[in-house]
């Protein structure tokens, strides 16, 4: 069935609502008003309010109360309304739902997922359109997840739900209803942790994730019709952990490599795959990383954030850069 | 507000005598709680065996064998009375002043000791449901209430139970915890103990609110003040705030007057901001002193079973701690066990380098 990634996102709980008793869904907005961007539309109605309910709109509550539900053996999917408002809730995600497990030796754990929409370009206020995934790449304990289409929305968001640790579930805003795609009806799961490669090539390696996978494809059909470069297209699926396997297999085979991503540039995924292919396969490489990220500054205001945002003219400058002969 | 427990509970500002069923002097000033000798016993004994406990590893900290520390003393009748009404289904989720409370749900005190050797205890005997001692000041709240937002979901007949310190009130996460469990009519008890003081400052600059329980109106959660070192009183409150959860009836604040007799912790001097006086006034307010009067008033205890009592728990407690030293120190690459359930491929490799320094001997 054709489906955007609200709606595979949508099937994904209530799939999850009616295998496992265990599973309640909640956060600001989710019951009546089926979420804000309707995520969890109709769910409510389902499933009852005991399973599927509003929250006061107290990010550091959410998060906090679903570390003592998690523990106590139920599996909570908290919605927290833009990724920009995680920082409410640091100490709650990383101080304590990260630690629960390290903190009593494996007494007690929280296998619950954080749902979060991300990203930008659809001109939103302050703090709507951030992208934090690096952030929580110092944050042992945490998973942090980013479906970049319809399909894998669905398989990994069922994946995150059966993990025995904590997961952050980042949604691109962009990506909610930006296209459909076939996804199957019933269950599946995709597993964390492992990239997916969206299309092979041999000359350069394009590593991104959310909103910068069909950017990369686009940017990959450009550039192949302009010189004929094979791309390879790694979906990471997973930022952290990170598949280092994926990453050094593809930089071995193509020796040249991209990073795209949303997010600030500084320490964060894109620096991490870097540091991980010097560690592996520096000696494959035949030209520096290159790098196409959101810049170190805040994220801009809606009339300037095309400035800031990774873009096919972006992309195809450092495939042009990494092509030049040596 | 409800008023169906004995002890009172407060329905403005203006009501501010704590309850009371023991006087500092020992006398009995209310109704007593339905508990036979055997079970007022075991509370004196638990309240000496926290306080021996305190002081036995602010000893070991002093000769370099404990890690820091924050001592119990004079906050053992809150300790004690907070956690001894609640049944093994029940949660408790505390931060690092409660040890008594651990021990009185069932924490064998060598696998404490062994935590205050610096190592996490690694078969931590999950079923006693006390989540591990909370550093972040005033987080545990929050847990309590997921807990108990969790048992009213499963529809199970347990309560959760927080408790934090007075400066804790002044965190984001304690509002916020009062907000929750009293828009989800959570099973919980969220328990204030008042002790006077956070590290240096007093409570009086923590909050212009009259008293702490004070603050459960605003959040519509029945509240009750209580003699923090009344250990009748705050097993009457808590016994009767349970029950209250676990019947349906939401949740309670209570906040326990006491006095902290110790530094903050085994890093702290308090002579730097608070007189030796206020020390001494409360130290005629003891909580373990005040119970063992009443209990000798009233023929269930002699001097020389106190002499016994307090020789038992001593041995106790230096047999829990000849057995926590001679447990082996955790595998200095077990760090690596508790980060998640399975180790990625990055972690196994830096587990591996870590060993790789490792002398194997």
């Amino acid at each position: 069935m054709l489906m955007t990634m609200i709606e595979a996102l949508n099937q994904a709980l209530t799939l999850e609502l009616e295998r496992d008793k265990r599973v309640v869904v909640f956060g600001q907005d989710v019951g009546a008003n089926g979420g804000v961007f309707r995520v969890t539309e109709h769910l409510q109605k389902k499933f009852g309010e005991q399973r599927v309910f509003d929250t006061p709109l107290s990010e550091s509550a959410i998060i906090g109360s679903a570390v003592g539900m998690s523990v106590y053996g139920l599996r909570p999917v908290a919605e927290i309304q833009f990724a920009g408002f995680l920082f409410v809730c640091m100490n709650q995600l990383v101080s304590q739902a990260a630690r629960m497990r390290f903190r009593s030796a494996g007494a007690y754990t929280c296998p619950m997922v954080v749902r979060a929409p991300y990203g930008g370009g659809v001109r939103s206020p302050e703090l709507h359109s951030d992208s934090l995934e690096g952030v929580f790449m110092q944050t042992p304990g945490l998973k942090v997840v980013i479906p970049s289409n319809p399909y894998d929305a669905k398989g990994l968001l069922a994946s995150a739900v059966a993990d025995p640790d904590p997961v952050l579930f980042l949604e691109n805003i962009k990506l909610y209803r930006s296209f459909r795609q076939e996804t199957p009806q019933e269950y599946y799961s995709i597993p964390l942790g492992k990239a997916n490669t969206v299309q092979e090539g041999t000359d350069v390696s394009l590593f991104a994730y959310g909103a910068m996978v069909p950017l990369a494809v686009e940017a990959a059909k450009q550039m192949q019709k302009e010189s004929g470069t094979s791309i390879e297209i790694i979906d990471l699926r997973t930022v952290w952990p990170l598949d280092e396997e994926a990453i050094t297999a593809s930089v071995e085979k193509t020796g040249r490599a991209i990073v795209i991503h949303e997010a600030a540039r500084a320490g964060g995924v894109g620096a991490e795959i870097i540091a991980i292919i010097n560690d592996r396969c520096l000696y494959s490489l035949l030209k520096p990383v290159g790098r196409v990220t959101g810049y170190d500054t805040p994220y801009p205001v809606p009339g300037q954030e095309d400035y800031y945002l990774p873009t096919v003219p972006k992309v195809l400058a450092a495939l042009r850069q990494v092509m030049e002969p040596t | 507000m409800a008023t169906n427990v004995g002890a009172r509970f407060i329905a403005s500002d203006t009501d501010m005598a704590p309850y009371q069923i023991l006087n500092a002097e020992g006398k009995l000033v209310g109704e007593m709680p339905d508990l036979g000798t055997e079970r007022l016993l075991s509370l004196y004994r638990s309240m000496q065996l926290g306080r021996a406990f305190s002081n036995k590893i602010v000893a070991l900290q002093r000769q370099g064998r404990a890690t820091t520390f924050g001592s119990l003393m004079g906050q053992e009748a809150t300790a004690v009375g907070l956690a001894a009404p609640l049944q093994p289904q029940d949660w408790l989720a505390t931060s690092y002043r409660e040890i008594a409370s651990l021990l009185v749900r069932g924490l064998p005190i060598a696998t404490l000791v062994y935590a205050f050797r610096g190592f996490t205890p690694e078969h931590y005997p999950r079923e006693i449901h006390c989540l591990p001692i909370q550093i972040v000041i005033g987080t545990q709240m929050l847990h309590a209430v997921g807990l108990a937002m969790a048992a009213k979901i499963a529809g199970d007949p347990a309560v959760a139970v927080g408790v934090c310190g007075d400066g804790a009130t002044s965190e984001g996460d304690f509002n916020e915890a009062l907000n929750f469990a009293g828009v989800f009519q959570a099973p919980v008890v969220l328990v204030v103990q008042n002790n006077g003081w956070a590290i240096s400052v007093p409570r009086h600059k923590q909050s212009a609110a009259p008293t702490l329980a004070s603050r459960g109106a605003g959040f519509g959660i029945p509240s009750v003040l209580v003699d923090g070192n009344d250990i009748l009183a705050v097993y009457d409150v808590m016994q009767q705030a349970v029950e209250r959860a676990r019947s349906g009836q939401g949740p309670t604040l209570v906040e326990t007057l006491t006095y902290r007799i110790g530094a903050h912790t085994t890093a702290d001097d308090p002579t730097r901001y608070r007189h030796a006086e206020e020390v001494e006034t409360w130290r005629a307010k003891d909580p373990i002193a005040r119970f063992q009067r009443f209990l000798i008033g009233r023929g269930l205890l002699d001097e020389e079973q106190v002499r016994q009592i307090v020789e038992a728990v001593e041995e106790e407690i230096n047999e829990a701690v000849r057995v926590a030293e001679a447990m082996p120190p955790m595998a200095p690459d077990s760090f690596f066990d508790y980060t998640s359930a399975s180790l990625s491929p990055r972690l196994q490799e830096q587990r591996a380098d870590l060993l790789s320094h490792i002398d194997p001997r």
